[in-house]
Order: C-alpha cells, then sequence, then structure tokens
C-alpha cells in the first residue's frame, strides 16, 4: 500500500503496525512524535496502530530552532 | 556579612515565576541558527538560560540517526523545554504542532505560540493567535504567547488565560532593538502575568533596556546566535539581563534638563 510519511509517498507492505514502520525507518531509538491524517497517535498505542492505504504520516522530532 | 545575606536572599526571592515554576534567569535562548550543537551548548551554557526553545520538524528518514541530537546536549533533566511553532502561520499549523510537542516531550504542556502573518516582517497574526490560544488553553496547554507591542491585545491573551505575555521588541531577527518603549511599558503595567520581551534584541544594552522597563525576561536567538562570537555574546547577555534587573529594581534617577552636582558645597574653601 502507499503511505506518505512526511511527504513522500512510501510503498509498504499492507497491514503494518507504527511499531513496524518505525523499525523499518531504522527510528526504534529516535525520540520522536507521530501525526497520522492529522492526528496524534501516541507512542503507547504505535503496537496496536495499523495503517491503512493513503495515510498521511508525520514523524517529528525536537531540533534548534527560535526564540528569535 | 548581614549585608551581603540580604543580598542574597533579596536575589533568591527574585525568581521569574511562569505558571507556578520558578526560574533565575530570567534570560529564555532560542537554540537555532548556531554553527553546531556544541556551539548551541556552550552558548546555552554561557547565557545561564534555564528555559530552551526548540522547534518541532520533520525526522530526517533514512539520515545519520546515530548522530547526537539536540535533547542530548541539552539534557531535558536539567533545562526546560519550551517549543515553539516558529514556521507557523495558522491556527491550526500551530495546535498541531504544540500537540506533537506534547506528545515528543511526554506531556509536557508549557509552549510558545507563535503565528506569523507574513514572511516579511514575521509579525504575528494576531486573528490567527488568538484563535490557537483559545484552543490551546481549551486543551490544558500552558502557553506563552509572542504577539505586537500592542497593550489592547497583550492584555486579551492575558484575559485568555495565557501564563505569560512575549511582545516583540522590533521584527524578529531585526537586531533593531526596543521600537516601541512607551507600548512595552504599558503592557507591563497593565499585565498580571510575567512580560517577556520576545524578538528584536540586538546587543546586550538592548537586552538591559528590556529589564529598566521592567520586563520580567526577555527570550532571544538570533543576537546570540548571530554574534561574531555567540558565546562571548551569551555571556554578555546574561550580564545584562542581571544589571537591567538590579537597576530596574533599584529605581532609576528622574531626568532633569540641568546639572545637580554630587559633591556637597558646604565647606568649600575657596
Amino acid at each position: 500500500m502507499e503511505l506518505v510519511i512526511n511527504g513522500k509517498p512510501e510503498q509498504l507492505p499492507d497491514g503494518l503496525s507504527a511499531s513496524a514502520l518505525i523499525a523499518h525507518l531504522g527510528l526504534q531509538s529516535t525520540r520522536l512524535a507521530m501525526e497520522v491524517n492529522r492526528e496524534i497517535v501516541p507512542r503507547s498505542r504505535f503496537d496496536s496502530h495499523y495503517f491503512q492505504p493513503g495515510d498521511r504520516i508525520e514523524i517529528v522530532r525536537a531540533i534548534g530552532g527560535g526564540g528569535q | 556579612m548581614s549585608s551581603v545575606m540580604s543580598t542574597a536572599s533579596a536575589a533568591n526571592s527574585d525568581d521569574l515565576i511562569i505558571d507556578g515554576s520558578a526560574y533565575q534567569s530570567r534570560l529564555l535562548v532560542g537554540t537555532g541558527k548556531y554553527r553546531d550543537l556544541e556551539q548551541t551548548r556552550l552558548a546555552v551554557e554561557a547565557s545561564g538560560a534555564q528555559i530552551v526553545t526548540v522547534a518541532i520538524r520533520r525526522t530526517n528518514i533514512g539520515q545519520h540517526q546515530d548522530e547526537p541530537s539536540l535533547l542530548d546536549v541539552l539534557p531535558p533533566q536539567r533545562y526546560t523545554y519550551l517549543p515553539n511553532t516558529a514556521g507557523c502561520y495558522s491556527a491550526e499549523e500551530a495546535v498541531r504542532t504544540c500537540r506533537l510537542a506534547r506528545e515528543l516531550l511526554d506531556g509536557h504542556t508549557l509552549v510558545k505560540l507563535e503565528v506569523l502573518g507574513d514572511e516579511k516582517t514575521l509579525f504575528p497574526d494576531i486573528v490567527q493567535t488568538l484563535e490557537a490560544a483559545a484552543t490551546l488553553i481549551a486543551e490544558g496547554f500552558r502557553v506563552m504567547v509572542y504577539t505586537n507591542d500592542d497593550p489592547i491585545i497583550a492584555k486579551r491573551l492575558e484575559d485568555m488565560g495565557c501564563v505569560a505575555v512575549m511582545p516583540l521588541a522590533a521584527p524578529i531577527g531585526s537586531g533593531l532593538g526596543i521600537r516601541n518603549p512607551h507600548n512595552i511599558r504599558t503592557i507591563i503595567e497593565n499585565a498580571k502575568v510575567p512580560i517577556l520581551v520576545d524578538a528584536g534584541v540586538g546587543c546586550a544594552s538592548d537586552a538591559a533596556i528590556a529589564m529598566e522597563l521592567g520586563c520580567d525576561g526577555v527570550l532571544m536567538n538570533t543576537a546570540i546566535a548571530g554574534a561574531r562570537e555567540p558565546v562571548l555574546m551569551a555571556s554578555a547577555m546574561k550580564k545584562a539581563i542581571e544589571a537591567g534587573r538590579e537597576s530596574w529594581l533599584a529605581g532609576r534617577i528622574p531626568k532633569k534638563r540641568f546639572a545637580s552636582a554630587s559633591s556637597p558645597l558646604d565647606g568649600t574653601f575657596f
């Protein structure tokens, strides 16, 4: 199925969980937060959250930023 | 000895209180625009800041996941993180950013709200800011809000429940200093929540002037990160904030048009 991850379309297996996606991307040890179709998916639900084709996924982190 | 003690206790009682938490530093710093994470760390340490703003951005997928992150060099156990909505141009973007930040930082609710109006001025879009503030406050966020130097809007944001109001001194990154000290003064006089100047400071004297107006603190990034020697400027800003605060507390003399001698005239022998 196609998922849009951080703005980029990706082909991924059907029935993929949020945990499996994080492992696939090698982000297990990164502190991050996820939004699917503009709704937060808490880390505590990564194991039980399964994606649907066409889901738009944002995976974010904290970086240096303003202040001004 | 007793005067040393009383000075120390006076300093202790002059904490900055934001949303019930006490901070000894009145300088808040951004963490953007530094050469690298090491320079970020050194500058933040030199500034003495206890509250640091961070941006929430997409993870770089497939790139260098083992590189140290900001959270490694500025441990959240030691610093109060202030996720900010820099770069947001709508209430919806700002609210999404804050929700992601809360999830990222394990339920942390203190945020800096900034909704921009256009890229040329980076002035706040007040209509969107008010809308975002209402939503965030209703969702339990503790909102420190970037706004313009309009006393009416500053009061409105306070009345809505923002925990700190942060008027700009001048456009973001402009380094123009305090362009409207009279409005900043009015905002401070009207307020019951901390008022922090956010944006526009260019050098240490600008920061001192903000504090001498009675600001509770100053938030800056470019003035430090953009200096030729950022770590040295961070140290200068720390001192300026402290000097300005003490000057404000001490109470300046009135300005007069003509001189007033400081040596006594009695006892002159000529």
